[in-house]
């Protein structure tokens, strides 16, 4: 509508906006005030808030749970999202080549993501990589024994980062959108200049896909730093063993919600914020060098 | 004579061997797809399985049949069946659908049709909220609720809906109703309509695909809510599916893995039905705005 406004009355807009307005100032930019407000301070909902300064965050660097969580969430962040983004990357490759069937093989690869995220998933996980569970019988059917892979410290972790890659089928779908809008002229000329297919894949396939691959990198890398179902579940609420799958906004959930310490948990949300603005700062600040859109070659 | 036969020749073996590595890649493709989905299918397969086959038993065909499962999962707690998990669970998700509706619609057709002053910063604030993580209004929401005594209701649940606080949705709309021929409104102009009819009698039926994915995708993550249900909900009585899934851990031990499989094969199935009716819109969805699925 631009410059010219279609409607004067501009109380229109306002009128539709109502709603939005109302949860904006009082469920969003209101509360997230406020949680900054009690990060430093202590509460626990029945007294008002004590002011503590800076507390809280120095709390935390003493807090050996708190820094397990963090360890826990980043090593799950750095493993699980390059896993699950490579093997969405190859089966869509693999998908795009013209397939016959690719309805009913895309849907096959969609449905763990589908169903992935719910409770009922999560205690499936449990229950196959426990002791008796089926990850251990079909081992025992090669004759390896297995453990317990869920109640180990050292192995816990990886059964939800083999969770999340498991889901790696709607950043497929998204990738399989992106590789039908590259046009066929640039591998038909690349041929033409004699390019392999390794060359084709990182010359034109990459570069073009580039902005996709930035996109679901960023929603990944923010997604996954906020897993909370699988662990719970897994862990009966407990992070454990050894706080092994104790992810940050459990703990959080837990120092908020279980101990009352709702001035801390508000401290970790924001130091959570803070990381994600940072990180995707960071992504953004690097992706002038490696994602290419196409507007730029036009102009 | 010989050129000839051995270019047939050549042609042929390039064809058949084309022919192989298309073969090899659905094997591949198949394969691997048939082992993710392996887990799901073996839960809904050991479902109805007696406890011991459960875990013994990796192959999908039960040697025991039983139906005990589904029994004893359905009456997980006394007098308490998971019949009521379910009813709350599709009350809770069929509300916040039509809401969600209603109200990102309205703040979609606001910020893609009409203008007003501060829009453009509005508009920005909205899209910053679209990443933004729900822990940092956690704590502050958890006291408002409290506040107003509505914890153990389904109010803290569905408020933030009526309130337009899924941004994400609004986002989308504002995509496609940007693509609707602005032509439409001013014709409807012309013929005296004002902004509001042209929200209900063209802008709306026109975003009709963007108004379906909105309430496929409400529904699935609603249905699927686990962290805001358990802080929220207290009473059994109340309590949704996930919540109800939870019991069975709760009582840990002695806790039957059949009637959790079975109960869990249920939870699924609301979810399954939407898929296979709307897959087109789920994928396109997905595709066209990368909702997280």
């Amino acid at each position: 509508m631009g410059r010219r406004h279609s409607f004067n009355q501009w109380w229109v807009g306002y009128l539709f906006l109502t709603p939005w307005l109302i949860g904006f100032f009082g469920l969003v930019l209101g509360p997230m005030i406020y949680s900054l407000y009690l990060s430093f301070t202590n509460y626990n909902l029945l007294n008002a808030p004590q002011w503590v300064g800076l507390a809280n965050f120095q709390e935390m660097l003493h807090d050996q749970d708190y820094l397990d969580s963090v360890k826990v969430t980043l090593t799950f962040v750095a493993l699980a999202v390059p896993l699950e983004l490579t093997a969405a990357l190859a089966v869509a490759l693999l998908l795009n080549k013209g397939i016959r069937g690719l309805g009913i093989y895309r849907t096959m690869y969609y449905i763990p993501s589908l169903l992935g995220g719910s409770v009922a998933i999560a205690l499936l996980w449990k229950n196959i990589f426990g002791v008796d569970g089926l990850v251990n019988q079909v081992l025992a059917y090669f004759g390896i024994q297995g453990k317990g892979w869920v109640s180990n410290p050292d192995t816990a972790l990886y059964t939800l980062i083999i969770l999340a890659t498991w889901q790696f089928g709607s950043a497929m779908v998204i990738f399989l959108a992106g590789l039908k809008q590259i046009p066929n002229e640039l591998y038909e000329a690349a041929a033409v200049d004699g390019a392999g297919g390794w060359r084709k894949f990182w010359n034109i396939t990459m570069p073009m896909l580039s902005p996709v691959l930035f996109f679901n990198l960023i929603m990944k890398i923010i997604n996954s730093m906020q897993v909370f179902t699988s662990s719970y579940i897994v862990s009966n609420g407990t992070g454990g063993p050894v706080n092994s799958t104790l992810f940050y906004t459990l703990y959080l959930y837990r120092q908020g919600f279980s101990y009352f310490n709702m001035g801390y948990a508000s401290a970790m949300a924001w130091i959570l914020l803070i990381v994600l603005a940072v990180l995707t700062g960071i992504l953004f600040l690097t992706s002038k060098y490696w994602v290419y859109y196409e507007n730029e070659r036009e102009a | 004579m010989t050129v000839e036969y051995t270019m047939t020749y050549n042609r042929r073996a390039a064809q058949t061997k084309k022919l192989l590595k298309k073969l090899l890649i659905h094997l591949f493709i198949l394969g691997v797809g048939l082992i993710m989905i392996y887990p799901i299918v073996w839960m809904l397969a050991s479902s109805f399985k007696p406890d011991y086959l459960i875990f013994s038993d990796p192959g999908l065909w039960p040697k025991e049949f039983t139906l005990e499962n589904y029994r004893t999962g359905w009456h997980v707690v006394r007098d308490i069946t998971f019949g009521i998990f379910f009813k709350n669970s599709f009350i809770v998700a069929c509300i916040a659908v039509i809401v969600n509706l209603i109200t990102c619609s309205m703040a979609a057709y606001a910020f893609a049709r009409l203008s007003f002053p501060l829009r453009n910063i509005f508009f920005a604030c909205m899209l910053l909220t679209v990443m933004l993580p729900t822990h940092v209004t956690l704590v502050p929401r958890y006291a408002i609720f409290h506040y107003m005594d509505w914890i153990d209701t389904y109010l803290p649940l569905l408020v933030p809906k009526v309130l337009a606080t899924d941004s994400f949705f609004i986002f989308l709309m504002v995509q496609f109703m940007r693509g609707i021929p602005k032509d439409l409104d001013e014709s409807a102009l012309i013929d005296g309509a004002g902004p509001v009819k042209i929200y209900f009698k063209i802008v709306i039926p026109l975003a009709v695909p963007a108004l379906i994915t909105t309430a496929i995708f409400t529904f699935i993550w609603t249905w699927d809510d686990f962290f805001s249900q358990m802080l929220y909900l207290n009473t059994v009585t109340k309590y949704t599916v996930p919540l109800g899934l939870r019991l069975f851990i709760d009582s840990q031990g002695k806790s039957s893995w059949g009637a959790v499989f079975a109960m869990s094969v249920l939870s699924m199935i609301p979810i399954t039905i939407i898929f296979f009716i709307f897959q087109r819109y789920i994928v396109e969805g997905i595709a066209t705005t990368g909702i997280k699925g």
